[in-house]
């Protein structure tokens, strides 16, 4: 019995020799990492010895805040506005991921930044901890708080859903509401039970709070793709009241095509103008098909869909929230040529076209802005612990989506709609508003997203603001009239 | 027992090693409380002193009982435990800062209970040592032992889970304020049974089988043993839900019949049923949950420890983590008895006390403590190899396999190297089970090695386990033999 014996020990021995290595592994060649890896309760508690920089909106309205504490951890985060902004702020717990702005400007926040550098070199010879830095956001809280009471109480009922509103000259961010949203309070809590529990509950919602609808979820957008129809009509050479084929019924390729109410587009031929403001189905799926799927998804394109790498935050530095690209689809049969039936349902902004709502709103922008496309921000400035200003956006054009003749054409339409048309309830006294609705099948016997996209101008014909408000699964009928009444208070309140 | 001349016992070597382990112990001690009082408080050496005293009288004992016995188990295991009872004072410490309070008492918080249970289990180490004069005499109530063991075993798994379950593992009874461990006494039990099992069996499962790609298979009615075991290893997987255990039964078991049979064959079919047995209850918590969901989950834990959704969920990796960015933290140095932060490591006070040593004491500390371990492990291997009855071999090369299989279970664990069970680590974790427990384990241990470095002594059948003295049958007469062999 000794050989096997000898053996066993033999395996016990490789068994240590395998521990040993593994030890090896973790202390001596993992050892910086693991000892500055941001879950490391020691980096957390060094974090919490000094405040966290303050986020705001635009007028010094605390966003995110420090309360002293008397535990182990000194600051407490504090979030006075709750979810109201707890999609955009995002938060930072104890001992999980940062999300959200908390988690795009961290460094900054947290005053590791290379901008505080001067900071921490005079810091070290006070003998002072640097402070982290302060973030303002573009959000105004007049704008934000109109957006979520609207929305939370929203005249139909609706549970979910979205608004964002955008400064058209500039594509700062004014609102950005996600609809149900979550309080970030109970997600930093120095309980970490607590907080994990907290995070268990909001993870298993079947509703998703921890979901940013504004920017993340694309949904099918409806008639509101007709903008992008016409924008690729217009391109093409159509003008306004160029005439185009409509009628009661339209079948193409096994699509049957109809209006969304009988009396819409009856005769044969109408404007475009007139199409748009009455969001004929059968005008717009005909023109889609004539205009053929290559020049609608290029209009798509030049306004920014199939985009995969946006983020709405700093445009500095690039960090922020991660949108969702918006698709059109497709469009094609197996064998690579154009699928008409669907090329008729897309132009409605049906089959596989989809849009975020932060989508929609650089639509109407875009279309106020006269073609120029900004890029969407939310960080305003970044002030050192001392309060002097480190950076100030500046605003940056992605691309001409269209002419600013074409932008014009747009611009017309799209008034129309708002003064003649479907989009009647956005509405603002004293302003030039346009918009496109759009009512979105979206499943089987489920009740269809309300949208609203719109601008709005002001008496000296300043665009002041763009607007898409997208409520998810609207009950009783109607469901983008209620959006396009949210969205003309919305514009209203950002306006001021 | 009289002494031979000219056999050396080593007591006076014994000693020499438990006064060094024993400074070591004071030194950790007092560089705990000049890190974190500034000052060494007045009564730094109460708890080193009190703990010298009590491996004394143990050292005594084995003096007059047990002189041969291997000098260096005692104070290499009085080392392990005596840290271990230093490092719980210093995370009491800790504690006690944290709360403002004053330094605490030496028989207060968690070291002071580990101390306390300390005197317990040497008493018991002791006793055992005085009670049992020969090994060979335990095998008389063999099957007592296999019973309890067993039992002992089933109990956790039984019990609801409010009073079987911690961490997600169903290994405790908790009656009350107070909870023990069975498994830990239940494994020495089981390794003594399987023992005389094996010593009776050994030659109808070594001889009687099948060749098959040059390697003997044992007859199909000869596995009965092996697939019940195994079948009851599964059971403790998913009932208890706890993998290591199950390895730790299962290998233990393996090892004894590989040991008595001398037959690789049972190593290759131990290793192909354990794993297959475990990938299997893998998939079927990927597919059909229920009772296999904890493992799957515990092996998800494993293979993405970083992962944010593994690292956020309830139950998830963060444990597992944090030990490892503790260790992480350590170093090849460590940052120096009671310099560090172990209370960030959950459940440092048990599964994870290497953890927290390991950010103090760093790689090299904690190397130190491995050869510890592996000095354990072999010096019993020795113990086993040096006795001459089969009953002994096996007892002490089952329970040194099994202390050194434990050390790798949990060790393996928090390093990330296999998924996380909540085993104790022997002599380190709080809690009296294991320190009794395995406490126990060594004085067998001790009690082998002293019949296997003193003289022989006369009779080898005490038992009835040894082989009958005379003319060996030959093993071809085996072949096709009952599988209940009944011999003298």
């Amino acid at each position: 019995m000794n050989a096997p014996l000898r053996k066993s020990g033999v395996v016990l021995l490789v068994l240590f020799g395998l521990i040993f290595a593994n030890l090896n592994w973790i202390q001596a060649y993992k050892a910086d990492e693991y000892r500055t890896d941001w879950r490391n309760a020691r980096v957390i508690v060094a974090q919490y010895e000094r405040p966290r920089g303050i986020i705001e909106a635009a007028g010094g309205v605390a966003l995110a805040e420090n309360t002293a504490t008397d535990d182990s951890l000194k600051y407490l985060r504090v979030y006075p506005e709750g979810e109201m902004y707890g999609p955009v702020l995002g938060y930072k717990p104890v001992n999980m991921s940062a999300v959200g702005i908390e988690s795009a400007e961290n460094d900054f926040l947290s005053g590791e930044s290379d901008k505080l550098f001067a900071d921490r070199l005079s810091d070290m010879f006070t003998g002072n901890e640097t402070n982290g830095g302060n973030v303002v956001l573009s959000l105004k809280p007049k704008a934000q708080e109109v957006a979520w009471k609207q929305m939370t109480k929203n005249e139909r009922g609706a549970t979910k859903g979205a608004a964002v509103a955008i400064d058209p000259r500039t594509g700062a961010i004014q609102a950005l509401v996600s609809m149900p949203s979550f309080d970030p309070n109970a997600l930093v809590s120095h309980d970490t039970k607590a907080a994990a529990a907290a995070y268990q509950k909001l993870n298993k919602d079947e509703d998703q709070p921890m979901l940013n609808r504004a920017v993340a979820n694309n949904l099918p957008p409806g008639s509101v793709f007709k903008v992008i129809v016409s924008a690729a009509a217009l391109e093409a050479g159509y003008s306004p009241s160029s005439e185009i084929e409509a009628g009661s019924v339209y079948r193409e390729g096994g699509a049957t095509i109809r209006n969304s109410e009988e009396e819409v587009c009856t005769g044969s031929q109408v404007t475009l103008k007139e199409a748009l403001t009455r969001s004929c189905n059968t005008g717009y799926a005909r023109l889609g098909v004539e205009l053929g799927a290559d020049k609608v998804k290029a209009a798509a394109k030049a306004f920014g869909f199939e985009d995969d790498t946006l983020k709405v935050g700093d445009l500095e530095s690039g960090a922020g929230l991660t949108v969702a690209a918006s698709r059109t689809g497709d469009i094609a049969n197996q064998d690579g040529s154009t699928d008409t039936a669907a090329l008729a349902q897309s132009s409605l902004g049906q089959r596989d076209v989809r849009i975020t709502p932060l989508q929609g709103a650089m639509i109407a922008a875009t279309v106020a802005n006269g073609g120029a496309r900004r890029q969407p921000y939310l960080v305003q400035q970044l002030l050192g612990p001392d309060r002097r200003t480190l950076y100030t956006a500046e605003p940056k054009t992605l691309n001409n989506a269209v002419s600013s003749k074409v932008a014009d054409g747009l611009k017309e339409m799209m008034v129309s709609v708002v003064e003649n048309g479907t989009g009647t309830k956005a509405q603002i006294s004293g302003m030039t508003v346009g918009g496109k609705t759009g009512t979105a099948q979206n499943a089987e016997g489920a009740d269809p997203h309300g949208w609203f996209v719109g601008f709005a101008f002001n008496d000296k014909g300043e665009a002041v603001s763009a607007v898409c408000v997208m409520l998810e699964n609207v009950p009783g009928g109607s469901a983008s009239s209620e959006a396009a009444r949210i969205a003309g208070l919305i514009m209203k309140a950002a306006a001021q | 027992m009289s002494r031979i001349p000219g056999l050396k016992t080593r007591r006076n070597a014994e000693l020499g090693l438990l006064a060094f382990a024993m400074v070591i112990v004071a030194v950790f001690g007092a560089t705990v409380e000049a890190n974190k009082y500034e000052s060494l408080q007045s009564s730094f050496w109460v708890p080193a002193a009190l703990l010298s005293i009590l491996f004394l009288g143990l050292h005594i004992v084995v003096r007059i009982v047990a002189p041969y016995a291997d000098p260096v188990l005692l104070p290499t295991v009085a080392l392990i435990n005596g840290i271990g009872v230093a490092f719980l004072r210093r995370i009491d410490i800790a504690d006690a800062i944290n709360d403002k309070l004053p330094p605490p008492g030496i028989f207060s918080g968690t070291g002071g209970r580990q101390l306390a249970w300390t005197l317990i289990s040497l008493i018991l180490a002791a006793g055992l040592l005085l009670v049992v004069r020969d090994h060979k005499n335990i095998s008389k109530y063999a099957y007592t032992l296999g019973l309890t063991g067993i039992v002992l075993m089933m109990i956790p798994a039984v019990l609801p889970a409010s009073l079987s379950e911690v961490n997600g593992a169903k290994l405790w009874i908790k009656i009350g304020g107070f909870s023990i461990q069975p498994g830990e006494f239940a494994k020495i039990m089981l390794v003594t049974f399987f023992a005389y099992y094996l010593v009776r069996k050994r030659e109808v499962l070594s001889l009687a089988s099948k060749r098959f790609l040059g390697v003997d298979f044992p007859r199909g009615r000869d596995l009965g043993p092996v697939i019940t075991v195994w079948l009851f290893s599964l059971l403790v997987l998913v009932f208890e839900k706890d993998l290591g255990t199950a390895l730790l039964y299962f290998g233990l078991f393996v090892v004894t019949l590989y040991v008595a049979t001398e037959r690789s064959s049972w190593l290759i079919i131990g290793l192909l049923l354990f794993f297959g047995g475990v990938y299997v209850a893998y998939l079927l918590g990927a597919s059909v949950g229920g009772p296999f969901a904890n493992f799957y989950d515990r092996a998800d834990v494993w293979l993405n420890p970083f992962d944010d959704d593994q690292y956020n969920r309830v139950g998830g990796s963060f444990q597992l983590v944090q030990g490892l960015l503790g260790l992480g933290t350590g170093g090849l140095f460590g940052t120096g008895p009671g310099a560090g932060s172990p209370l960030f490591v959950p459940e440092v006070r048990n599964d994870f006390i290497f953890a927290g040593l390991g950010e103090e004491i760093g790689l090299f500390g904690l190397s130190a403590l491995l050869v510890c371990y592996l000095l354990i492990v072999v010096r019993g291997m020795r113990a086993a190899i040096g006795v001459r009855d089969s009953f002994g071999k096996l007892v002490a090369g089952g329970l040194s396999f099994t202390l050194g299989l434990q050390v790798f279970v949990i060790l393996g664990g928090i390093t990330g190297l296999i998924p996380l069970t909540g085993q104790t680590t022997p002599f380190l974790s709080s809690g009296g089970s294991s320190l009794m427990a395995n406490w126990l384990l060594v004085a067998m241990l001790m009690r082998i090695s002293n019949a296997a470095r003193g003289p022989a002594t006369s009779g080898g059948g005490i038992g009835g386990v040894e082989r009958p003295a005379g003319p060996k049958k030959a093993p071809t007469q085996l072949h096709g033999a009952m599988t209940e062999v009944i011999k003298p």
